[in-house]
């Protein structure tokens, strides 16, 4: 529901509420962050992938509500993601207070363009502040700004900081409270008189037909061609109004102001104005320094060659700098479960459903989200600093024209390659993407990308079914295998996104109309904060999904509980073993022949008896039912139980198998007895092998291409602000997964039979 | 008169119009690439696009299809100043 935009003063009782708004690059995520504090709610806005990101920030003891709006060239909105920002300023978006000031924030070594998004924010009529950052950026390059003259020119304040270094701070809430309490001002505008007399007609009759209508949102109307506020602000019905609109089109190209040109001509006109006898250049050897550090990094060789460096650091680092604190993470894991189980003395809690709920549900389950997390904080940190210096949008530039054919930019690349080490800060690096079409595709198929959670798969499988001969006398026959493995992921990713574009995506090609910023150094405030941001935001708002689906899987193995003749046996027979076994320890007799065979068949029937328990749940229920669904792709209903207990993560299954085929839960790809039970395990009731090469095959093509990963699909859920996304993904890659597994069993036996 | 795409490395021209009212028309002109202007190309990505310009003092990437829609007039000055 929108509300129009009323008239309303400020008074002492409410929040007063101030947004914040400025181009890409700009410093206004450090403003926010020094304004407002860690004091942040985060949240999207209803119905489109745009992130709410509101802060408290304090003006002389008056609490104010600061609005960060996503960075924005201009205040033309073509999509829905665009229009929030326009109905966030126009009080028009429910849910969110209607601005009483705004915050222009402009980059001062780019003061000219900038000046274009501060002319429309002027047109909006609210009490405007203009921040003037990156001045140190500026002055270094030999251009300075006389504020005082600006201001004047401007008419409205405007104050410089450094808001990294938390600069300029005060001047600016003390300049903020002062124009917000001077109430709203005239908009204004810079058009020529022709096109605001047809704004002005446009106006009248909207407003007596539809109500109170911002006139800002009118002149919009007249220069979005696209359609898309004729279709936002008009009825369906309205002809009327659709030919009045195309008339004072007409008329407006016939003098010589045509429809969209005449906003950038006034705008820059109006700008070159302004900035008369305000700035002043000379030349300077760090602007020409950054030149040539452009000419380096773009270069065909060397920066071709320091891209291809900078990538493999960062892809390696992902991998080995995170693989540490995941070890670790794993062992404060087993050590809390070998506490609670007791393994080296008394258990601190008996066996039953809340021991078992704990050690594989809780735990399990917070450390399936925290297991992410070093992953996510290495990637963030190099994102953050490639950001603030300025090479980000050099990465994009070097890689479009390798994008472009797919119908991706550049701006892809780096979310893509980070998937390879994991899908979850992949698809969070997608946000860099603006346009929301590009950011959805790269989503959707980052989770192709063959993730480290698949190498245990494909280390188990094929170190037990593939021979290790060589292929055409070079290559290995297992290394050919796990590499086409990672070729099929990037292939089939090739194909979604060229048919997501043709069907669900469709839509003009965005523009890889870009600036690249010159380069500085990075801020280690800034890049500290960006990357605890991004931390915070994965634990709290993916992880609880996360941690909910870990919880159910587990429900689904244990229960119900298996409680037959032949198991209660077992669990009897198991503690005459157990009494048996503390009789000979406390006998010393711990190296006798005796107390290992005792010991031996304990752990037989150990797990003999979790296996038991798994097949009777409801997990292992599913896992038969959907035997004749997965027979075609060779698998018993054993695999198919596994591939449906793999749903938190891949790497479960592996674990799952060890269990099913009664090893316990300890067996990890590199085991031995793991992989001998595979090879000799057949077909219940009959002497027939489960496994045999076609069948690791299909197995191993299924988990390349399906989407067994619960953290991947909350995060996606997280990203795009709708349950829609994450069950498309899952949807389209399971149905990809089993008919290309189902094809690769197909053929590969009849090739091993011909 | 020529199109910014076919712009030499180094060479100054101005702007005489943009071609197209859609997402890309616009975006051009919003980032200040409106008649009159003066744009410098600086140089290729390294697989030959997109380019680099410099207008406005600021650096804009353009891809090569879309220089191709701004219409630009080579300096006259510096174009004698090349050839001669």
């Amino acid at each position: 529901m929108k509300t129009t935009n009323t008239q309303t003063t400020v008074n002492a009782a409410r929040t007063i509420a101030v947004a914040l708004v400025g181009n890409p690059n700009t410093g206004k995520s450090t403003l926010f962050t020094a304004l407002a504090g860690v004091r942040q709610r985060v949240g999207n806005y209803p119905g489109v992938t745009v992130e709410k990101k509101v802060g408290r920030a304090n003006l002389s003891g008056r609490a104010v509500d600061l609005i960060d709006l996503p960075g924005t060239y201009s205040l033309a909105p073509r999509s829905p993601d665009e229009m929030v920002t326009v109905d966030v300023l126009l009080g028009r978006q429910a849910g969110t207070p209607r601005p009483d000031a705004v915050l222009c924030v402009v980059d001062a070594s780019n003061l000219e363009r900038n000046l274009y998004l501060v002319s429309q924010a002027l047109d909006l009529g609210l009490p405007t502040v203009v921040v003037l950052t990156m001045v140190d950026l500026a002055e270094g390059r030999g251009i300075r700004i006389d504020v005082a003259r600006l201001e004047s020119q401007l008419g409205v304040p405007v104050v410089a900081v450094a808001a990294h270094r938390r600069m300029g701070l005060d001047p600016l809430r003390a300049a903020l409270l002062k124009s917000i309490l001077g109430g709203r001002r005239e908009s204004v505008t810079p058009f020529p008189p022709e096109f605001q007399r047809e704004v002005g007609d446009l106006h009248t009759r909207l407003t007596s037909r539809n109500g109170q209508t911002p006139r800002f949102l009118v002149e919009r109307l007249l220069l979005d061609t696209s359609g898309y506020i004729e279709n936002d602000l008009l009825s369906a019905d309205d002809r009327a109004t659709r030919e009045a609109l195309s008339a004072a089109r007409s008329r407006l190209a016939e003098a010589g102001q045509p429809v969209p040109a005449v906003e950038a001509i006034a705008r820059y006109g109006w700008a070159a104005n302004v900035l008369n006898g305000v700035v002043t250049r000379e030349a300077s050897e760090s602007a020409s320094l950054s030149d040539r550090l452009d000419r380096v990094l773009c270069n065909k060789v060397v920066g071709v060659l320091i891209f291809v460096a900078l990538m493999f650091v960062m892809f390696q680092s992902i991998f080995t700098w995170a693989a540490p604190a995941m070890n670790g993470i794993d062992g404060v894991k087993e050590r809390l479960v070998a506490w609670i189980e007791g393994a080296n003395g008394q258990p601190l809690m008996q066996a039953g459903p809340l021991r078992s709920l704990i050690t594989s549900g809780v735990i399990e389950g917070v450390g399936g989200v925290l297991i992410f997390l070093p992953q996510i904080l290495i990637l963030f940190t190099f994102i953050a600093v490639l950001e603030d210096c300025g090479y980000m949008a050099r990465a994009a530039y070097l890689m479009d024209k390798l994008m472009a054919p797919i119908g991706l930019s550049g701006k892809s690349f780096i979310p893509l390659l980070s998937s390879f080490a994991c899908a979850i800060p992949g698809v969070m690096a997608a946000r860099v993407i603006e346009n929301r079409r590009d950011r959805l595709l790269t989503i959707l198929v980052a989770p192709l990308m063959s993730c480290s959670a698949r190498l245990p798969v494909y280390t188990l499988l094929i170190a037990a079914f593939i021979p290790d001969t060589r292929v055409a006398g070079i290559f290995g026959l297992q290394g050919a295998t796990m590499f086409a493995m990672y070729a099929i992921g990037i292939v089939a990713a090739v194909f979604v996104t060229i048919a997501l574009r043709g069907t669900i995506l469709k839509g003009e090609t965005p523009p890889f109309v870009m600036e690249l910023p010159s380069y500085k150094v990075p801020s280690l405030r800034v890049v500290v904060s960006r990357v605890l941001d991004r931390g915070w935001a994965f634990v709290r708002r993916a992880g609880t999904l996360i941690f909910a689906v870990m919880v159910l899987v587990w429900a689904a193995a244990y229960y119900p509980r298996l409680d037959d003749d032949a198991s209660r046996r077992l669990a009897a027979e198991r503690e005459t073993l157990e009494a048996k076994i503390v009789a000979l320890e406390e006998a010393g007799e711990q190296e006798s022949p005796d107390y290992a065979a005792v010991s031996e068949r304990r752990d037989d029937i150990a797990n003999h008896l979790s296996g038991e328990q798994v097949r009777h749940s409801y997990l292992g229920r599913a896992g038969q039912w959907i035997e004749p669904m997965v027979e075609p792709l060779g698998w018993d209903w054993r695999i198919g139980c596994a591939a449906i207990a793999s749903f938190p993560a891949r790497e479960v299954v592996v674990g799952t198998m060890g269990v099913l085929y009664d090893l316990g839960t300890e067996e990890d790809e590199e085991s031995p007895s793991l992989r001998e039970k595979l090879r000799t395990a057949t077909w219940d009731g009959t002497d027939r092998k489960v496994f045999g090469v076609p069948v690791a095959l299909s197995i191993m093509v299924f988990f390349a291409l399906c989407c067994q990963c619960a953290a991947t699909l909350a995060v996606i859920k997280r990203e795009t602000n709708s349950w829609r996304w994450p069950a498309f993904t899952f949807f389209y890659m399971t149905s990809l997964a089993y008919v290309a597994a189902l094809a690769t069993y197909q053929i590969a036996i009849r090739v091993v039979a011909g | 008169m020529s199109v910014l795409s076919d712009l030499p490395i180094g060479r100054l021209a101005r702007v005489l119009s943009v071609a197209g009212t859609d997402g890309v028309g616009v975006r051009l002109l919003e980032m200040g690439l409106i008649p009159g202007v003066e744009i410098r190309l600086l140089g290729t990505a390294p697989l030959g696009d997109p380019l680099e310009f410099e207008l406005r003092g600021y650096r804009l990437s353009l891809r090569r299809s879309e220089a191709a829609r701004v219409e630009v007039q080579v300096d006259a000055a510096q174009a004698e100043e090349a050839t001669g």
